[in-house]
């Protein structure tokens, strides 16, 4: 009864978490679906904005679809992509740009306010994980994002253009397995920038500067395949490649069998890697908290 | 009130979308002066409000100056795509590399230089929740000018000189015939193209007087506009090319000006004058920006909170 209480004074994203407080009992996984569902329902509360979003990115979806058709006409088969691979490329893009964050977000804003009005000493001092609990909020807020940024662009796209659907019914669930795998390397990535903020008193410029990059390495404006010489090498390596690349990657079902797995374990390998330095950089940041009475 | 540096009384708009947006709620007392007066005294607000902005960002300046080399790099990157394309094809949609580098400079001037001067009136529907525009239509200054320099930053400017950057190096590379309406025809462009992308911030932003959450609607014109106009007409359907000529008048920006002055067939086959047209089409904006303005000014509650 005491966590009810606790999740009540929590940061206000959570009233759908406060509300069931009472419900999960105090163990560890239920209050963290409590929270995940809370930041679900707190993110489904703005509908008119999901729904200025979706448009959004179908405007963007059409724009890039046609500038992709005509490259592809240009050089068909680049990149191993054919046509409709490639517009069904921009459209998956579209589909996980918001529900994986690629240019940062979702719980980003919330903590930078927090760093900003000191309430982040109040989460420190609580008795749930710090970062467990930011990931559930994040969890909750991709699931939401899923279900209507997601989807809606997907169908405009696949009714105005002549798209690829994957011809195996398991690949939907490798693909959400594998966007799933996306939104947790997203959120290791925008946990270390966002933790920087202990250090810098405030992580915008870091956030900046990873947007870009992120934009990029991740295949948002352009398929990884497509760069140029040792850049094309590179960026396949990289945690952003987890992001975009490989779940459209399964998607297409540009790989099956062993290529499947290593793409997934390599998800899970950055993933893994990314929780366990923000734990690190987590730790390491507590130590020096200087709390401004007041 | 989150905004401590607001006390002063600020003012502004670009010296694009206020020829047509003299406030009526706030500018009651100027009601009877003239036109040009009214203009003036926005204008002039309006560069009263940026200038205390601009002092105060200028107070960290090496902060400044490194996010203005920040911004020049993160723009330059949607051009590295572009050559990266041009990497696997010499022509997209029939227009070559120096070519499509003149409608994506000319584009992103346009917005830039729009976003710079009046960007920040997308942040009305939050200043409306927040009850903050209250404060603005109390004070002795128009309310759009105000909302216009609201938090002017010349950090903003990044992505107009990254333009000008690609623009030469266009120009340099570009194999046209100078006549003399095709170099007059460069500068209206970008002056044009700027009041377009101008009225369509303000006019995006007067719909937020009604529907709070439709920012995000806004970035489909503007920066997807701005995404639109780097590619050629070529690879778009004729419908969407339509759509911009006789909808949204985004083709005004830049598409209509470069066919004439790169010499390229216009797709949907128009008279020539469209080319010339871009003075037109923003004059057109302006106004209905300016009156979809004043009805959201008038239409607007304040909660009293």
């Amino acid at each position: 009864m005491q966590n009810a209480a606790l999740v009540g004074a929590r940061p206000p994203d959570t009233s759908g978490g406060s509300a069931r407080g009472a419900a999960f009992g105090g163990s560890a996984p239920g209050l963290y679906a409590a929270v995940a569902r809370g930041a679900f329902r707190r993110y489904s509360t703005y509908r008119a904005a999901t729904l200025a979003g979706t448009f959004t990115n179908t405007v963007f979806g059409i724009i890039l679809a046609s500038s992709f058709l005509a490259l592809w006409q240009a050089r068909p088969s680049l990149g191993g992509y054919d046509q409709s691979q490639a517009v069904t490329y921009i459209w998956v893009s579209q589909a996980l740009l918001v529900t994986v964050a690629v240019w940062g977000g979702g719980f980003q804003d919330d903590l930078q306010d927090r760093f900003r009005s000191g309430d982040i000493a109040v989460d420190l001092y609580r008795p749930v994980d710090f970062q467990a609990w930011w990931l559930a909020t994040d969890l909750g807020r991709a699931a939401f994002q899923a279900l209507v940024r997601g989807t809606v662009p997907m169908l405009v796209g696949a009714l105005v253009f002549r798209t690829r659907m994957p011809e195996h019914p398991l690949t939907w669930v490798f693909f959400l397995l594998s966007a799933l795998l996306a939104v947790l390397v997203s959120f290791g990535l925008r946990f270390l920038v966002s933790i920087t903020g202990f250090w810098l008193h405030d992580s915008e410029g870091v956030r900046a500067v990873m947007l870009v990059v992120s934009m990029f390495f991740s295949g948002m404006l352009l398929p990884i395949a497509l760069f140029p010489g040792w850049l094309g090498d590179l960026a396949p390596l990289l945690p952003w490649a987890a992001l975009v690349k490989v779940p459209t990657d399964v998607f297409l079902e540009r790989a099956d069998g062993a290529g499947l797995l290593g793409a997934l374990g390599f998800q899970l390998g950055w993933a893994a890697v990314l929780l366990l330095a923000g734990r690190g950089a987590q730790w390491l940041a507590t130590r020096r908290v200087v709390v401004q009475g007041g | 009130m989150a905004e401590p540096f607001t006390t002063e009384p600020c003012a502004a708009e670009p010296a694009t979308a206020e020829q047509a947006t003299a406030e009526p709620a706030t500018a009651e007392p100027f009601a009877s002066e003239p036109f040009l007066a009214r203009t003036s005294w926005a204008v002039r607000s309006w560069w009263l409000c940026a200038r205390m902005w601009m002092r105060s960002m200028m107070a960290y300046r090496a902060s400044f100056l490194l996010n203005l080399v920040a911004s020049l790099v993160t723009h330059s990157l949607d051009f590295v795509v572009l050559v990266i394309m041009f990497e696997h094809t010499d022509r997209l949609g029939g227009w070559s590399l120096p070519e499509i580098a003149f409608l994506y400079a000319t584009a992103t001037f346009s917005l830039g230089m729009a976003n710079l001067l009046v960007g920040s009136a997308d942040g009305l529907g939050v200043r409306i929740m927040s009850g903050s525009l209250d404060t603005m239509l109390i004070r002795p200054a128009p309310a759009l000018s105000q909302l216009c320099a609201e938090r002017f930053s010349l950090r903003r400017l990044g992505r107009p000189l990254q333009a000008l950057m690609v623009l030469a190096w266009s120009l340099a590379a570009l194999d046209v015939r100078w006549t003399w309406d095709r170099v007059l025809l460069v500068p209206v462009l970008l002056v044009c193209g700027s009041v377009i992308f101008g009225a369509i911030y303000v006019g995006g932003a007067t719909v937020q007087f009604w529907w709070g959450e439709s920012k995000e609607i806004q970035n489909s014109f503007t920066y997807g506009g701005a995404t639109l106009l780097h590619y050629p007409p070529t690879i778009f359907a004729k419908e969407l090319v339509a759509g911009v000529v006789f909808g949204v008048p985004l083709a005004f920006v830049n598409w209509l000006p470069s066919l004439r002055i790169l010499d390229r067939p216009d797709p949907l086959g128009l008279p020539t004058a469209f080319q010339y047209a871009s003075p037109v089409a923003a004059a057109l904006c302006v106004a209905a920006a300016g009156a979809a303005w004043r009805a959201g000014l008038r239409a607007y509650r304040g909660t009293g909170s």
